[in-house]
């Protein structure tokens, strides 16, 4: 044992073996990337920045059946609802949510029944101001109108799983 | 008594009980949607269905069986039901997939989501899945008028909106129409309903198929926060529940209690509050150079408090219908500290007099004892707008044991049948008399029951030794010699809920004061400094001349502009305030929002205004303002209870002389829906009133 030892040190196996894992990784593929210009992959059932979604005919998936607003832990949903004014439907007249508040659990487009309110791909929406962070109604539509052909292929890719 | 097992556990009930009804007894939960207690029995939803022995060997459905339908077993042992067996649970199962089969799954959009029902019914003893892969039937809406929205896919068809309006509203309006897939509940003409209590169908049914059409999508059940208060509508004193988010009321629903409403309110109670959000006095205002200018609490209690330096006691004060018994005692306060007894809660030339006795003003045989009359005689009164309940009661009474009625005054549909005896005072007189069939039949009653309303007692065109007389006779008809021991049927139907409350602390002219007629004579001659009026907006204003207007109420009605100062108080659902329902019931109501802007409580501001005066009347919170009230008149500590009015003193009043000759009586409540300043401010009271005079009809 203790000649093992010594064999070791003094043919610097360590040294040697150290050397090679350090070039390996020198010549091979690199993990880091370079991130505002490369980004990595993300999961479909990725939770990120907040959109509600239209139907295909532009109209608004919405209904304003509060369940959103009941099952969020964080209380982040504030919706107030009414019959609109060219039709009567049930619509929400202001719906909006606190990013500062929201925990992104995921629960509000669990609880959807029109699949309206959706946490995108979109991780990407940092502010310098705490109000950008207040969302309203017209933002998350806008989000949705942005983001409506990577959330819909997400949803496609998650949906054999549900 | 008859004896059964309900799963095993050995019940004794009464003969008439119902199988579901042991069930209760017993503690069994069974489902239901078309039974409701208070209404007829239809059978037709058959979600009750239990399996029994002793009766068919099938299910049955308990809401329509009688315990008594049920035999004993050959040897005599008690007949048995069972409410969790295996066929009860595929019973339960089946009859819900069939409700479901054309129910249409819109909960998320349904106004009834999160207290449905048939939600709840279905998670509870449905199954997950439906067979059902045809389409759903689709179903047009009818229009109901503009309380009523209706979305009739949802219909399951209970029927309880039919039998509530053919049986407690007393109108044909709703009915089922077709059958199987083609069965319909419809108004007929697609014409607006015209009770006064349609508003309840939206409570009974078990689905969203009625829904409030004013609160349409406006909330859900589970962010409202709920307040237990009390309705100041009429002076019916309804048990209400306000519902609110925020600092808004969202709506306002019945509770139970069976000695004033049973579960039913009046369109105007439920319906009322959008009015409690438009026209609102939010902050103090201050007459200078003719116009009404925005102020601070500061200059507007300057202002009052320099005229009333000036005035001396030429300081008159009339309360309105929904001022509560504190701040009238407040204001009595204040006007007792400046020498000046003119207070008044009554209307214009009132034949009560402050000398009558407690039972002179109420309503001595109780709402419930109604149900006890034999005979019934309404005078110079129409219940059906004066007070709906009451009314609802009278017909409820009527139904079951078809009393006689008689009517002295309008003629007007009542949804009972009634003999129509006259029209005015004469009449009455003719009636104590002895003269006529009615006269026979009162006395021969032993549970007489003389309805007198303010119409007949209270009316500006009668003056108020007509009033003084009509009392004295009404008296006289419910006091005969066969009245039953221990019944007092002389009944008075006050219009306001601030009336009893007012006459009781003595908020009628004492002490050398005048009525509020007088009050308003006076200052129309200059002879009046100051009038305070307490959210009273019933009165002339323009007869008031030049005295100087306090105004201390919520809305900006009447009162408001004519007013020099306006004080902005709070309404019912912004203060706790006690009101004296027109039975002599002690009342409470909760605050469930905060007023709007600067406003505060009513006898808040008065005690300011007292200090301001330099005469600080000696409370500084609402528990010592009751401590003092409840010193000074005991019975107003009883929350919730009636102390009775003496029947000797209605005896002793029948005995009084009588001077008047004829006089004609009219009803006091001209609108039904318009009839005091928070009504007037509400939108969808407009539209109910408008289509009520005939002005509107169903465009859509």
């Amino acid at each position: 044992m203790r000649a093992g030892q010594v064999i070791n040190t003094l043919l610097l196996k360590e040294f040697v073996s150290a050397f090679f894992l350090a070039m390996r990784y020198f010549f091979g593929a690199k993990p880091t990337i370079n991130y505002p210009f490369e980004k990595g992959a993300v999961s479909p059932r990725f939770r990120g920045e907040h959109a509600l979604r239209r139907y295909p005919n532009g109209e608004e998936r919405c209904i304003a059946c509060k369940l959103c607003e009941a099952i969020c832990p964080a209380q982040a949903i504030t919706i107030e609802a009414g019959p609109r004014q060219n039709d009567g439907t049930r619509r929400t007249v202001r719906y909006d949510i606190d990013m500062v508040k929201c925990i992104y659990c995921g629960f509000c487009q669990e609880a959807c029944p029109v699949d309206a309110i959706v946490e995108g791909p979109n991780f990407e929406f940092a502010t310098e101001t705490r109000e950008e962070l207040y969302f309203s109604k017209e933002k998350l539509l806008s989000n949705g109108d942005r983001w409506e052909r990577e959330i819909a292929a997400n949803l496609s890719a998650d949906a054999p799983y549900r | 008594m008859a004896q059964l097992k309900v799963d095993g556990q050995l019940v004794e009930v009464p003969d008439h009980y119902t199988l579901m009804q042991a069930a209760e007894a017993a503690g069994a939960e069974i489902p239901r949607f078309c039974y409701h207690e208070r209404l007829s029995v239809a059978g037709n939803c058959r979600m009750c269905l239990v399996e029994v022995k002793g009766g068919p060997p099938k299910p049955q459905a308990s809401c329509a069986m009688s315990v008594k339908d049920l035999r004993p077993g050959p040897n005599g042992e008690p007949p048995e039901m069972f409410t969790n067996t295996p066929m009860v649970k595929k019973a339960r199962e089946g009859v819900m997939e069939f409700l479901l089969i054309n129910h249409p799954l819109d909960c998320p959009i349904c106004d009834q989501g999160g207290e449905c029902d048939l939600q709840d019914q279905a998670m509870a003893y449905g199954v997950s899945g439906s067979r059902f892969h045809e389409n759903k039937r689709a179903v047009e809406d009818k229009y109901m008028g503009p309380l009523i929205k209706t979305a009739m896919n949802r219909c399951i068809h209970c029927t309880r909106c039919v039998r509530f309006t053919t049986e407690v509203a007393g109108i044909s309006e709703l009915g089922l129409l077709g059958r199987g897939e083609d069965a319909e509940i419809t108004p007929y003409l697609e014409r607006a309903l015209t009770s006064e209590l349609q508003g309840n169908v939206i409570d009974l049914c078990p689905v969203g198929a009625l829904t409030s059409k004013p609160y349409a999508f406006n909330a859900r059940p589970w962010e409202l926060t709920k307040t237990e208060s009390i309705d100041v509508m009429d002076a019916v004193g309804s048990a209400i529940r306000v519902d609110s988010r925020g600092r808004e009321v969202m709506r306002v629903l019945p509770r139970v209690n069976e000695a004033i409403n049973e579960e039913w309110i009046s369109d105007k109670t439920r319906f009322i509050w959008d009015g409690l959000k438009s026209q609102r006095l939010d902050r103090p205002y201050v007459r200078k150079s003719g116009k009404l200018q925005p102020a601070s609490w500061d200059e507007a209690f300057a202002a009052v408090a320099a005229r009333i330096k000036k005035a001396g006691n030429k300081v008159g004060a009339i309360a309105g219908d929904l001022a509560a018994v504190e701040e009238m005692y407040a204001l009595k306060g204040l006007l007792a500290s400046l020498g000046s007894g003119m207070t008044d809660v009554r209307p214009a030339m009132s034949g009560i007099d402050p000398s009558m006795p407690r039972s002179a003003y109420l309503f001595n045989p109780t709402i419930a004892g109604i149900e006890q009359a034999d005979a019934i005689l309404i005078i110079g009164a129409n219940p059906r707008k004066e007070a709906a309940l009451i009314n609802a009661r009278i017909r409820k009474t009527w139904r079951a044991t078809n009393l006689p009625i008689a009517v002295i005054g309008e003629q007007a549909d009542l949804t009972y049948n009634y003999e129509h005896l006259g029209n005015g005072f004469d009449t009455l007189a003719n009636l104590a008399a002895g003269n006529g069939a009615f006269a026979e039949t009162l006395k021969n009653a032993q549970r007489p029951l003389i309805i007198v309303g303010e119409g007949a007692v209270s009316h500006a065109s009668l003056g108020k030794q007509a009033g003084r007389d009509t009392i004295a006779l009404a008296a006289k008809l419910a006091t005969g010699a066969n009245v039953a021991e221990g019944w007092n049927g002389f009944a008075l139907l006050h219009n306001a809920a601030s009336r009893v409350g007012g006459i009781d602390i003595g908020f009628v002219p004492h002490d050398g004061g005048v009525c509020s007629a007088d009050q308003i004579g006076l200052a129309g001659k200059g002879e009046l400094d100051v009038l305070f009026l307490l959210g009273a907006d019933e009165y002339d204003t323009s007869a008031m001349g030049k005295a100087f207007v306090v105004y201390i109420g919520s809305h900006g009605d009447k009162g408001a502009h004519r007013a020099d100062v306006i004080l902005p108080g709070a309404t019912y659902t912004e203060k706790s305030g006690t009101y004296v329902n027109t039975e002599g019931r002690v009342q409470v109501t909760a605050r469930s929002v905060f007023p709007p802007g600067d406003a505060k409580e009513d006898w808040a501001i008065i005690r300011a205004l007292s200090g301001v005066i330099g005469k600080p009347l000696p409370y500084n919170s609402l528990a010592q303002l009751r401590a003092a009230l409840y010193a000074e008149f005991p019975h107003l500590a009883r929350i919730d209870q009636i102390v009775p009015g003496s029947a000797a003193d209605v005896a002793k009043l029948g005995k009084a002389a009588i001077k008047t000759k004829s006089a004609p009586y009219v009803s006091m409540v001209t609108d039904f829906y318009l009839s005091n300043p928070i009504a007037r401010a509400s939108a969808t009271m407009a539209e109910c009133a408008q289509m009520a005079a005939g002005l509107r009809q169903a465009a859509e």
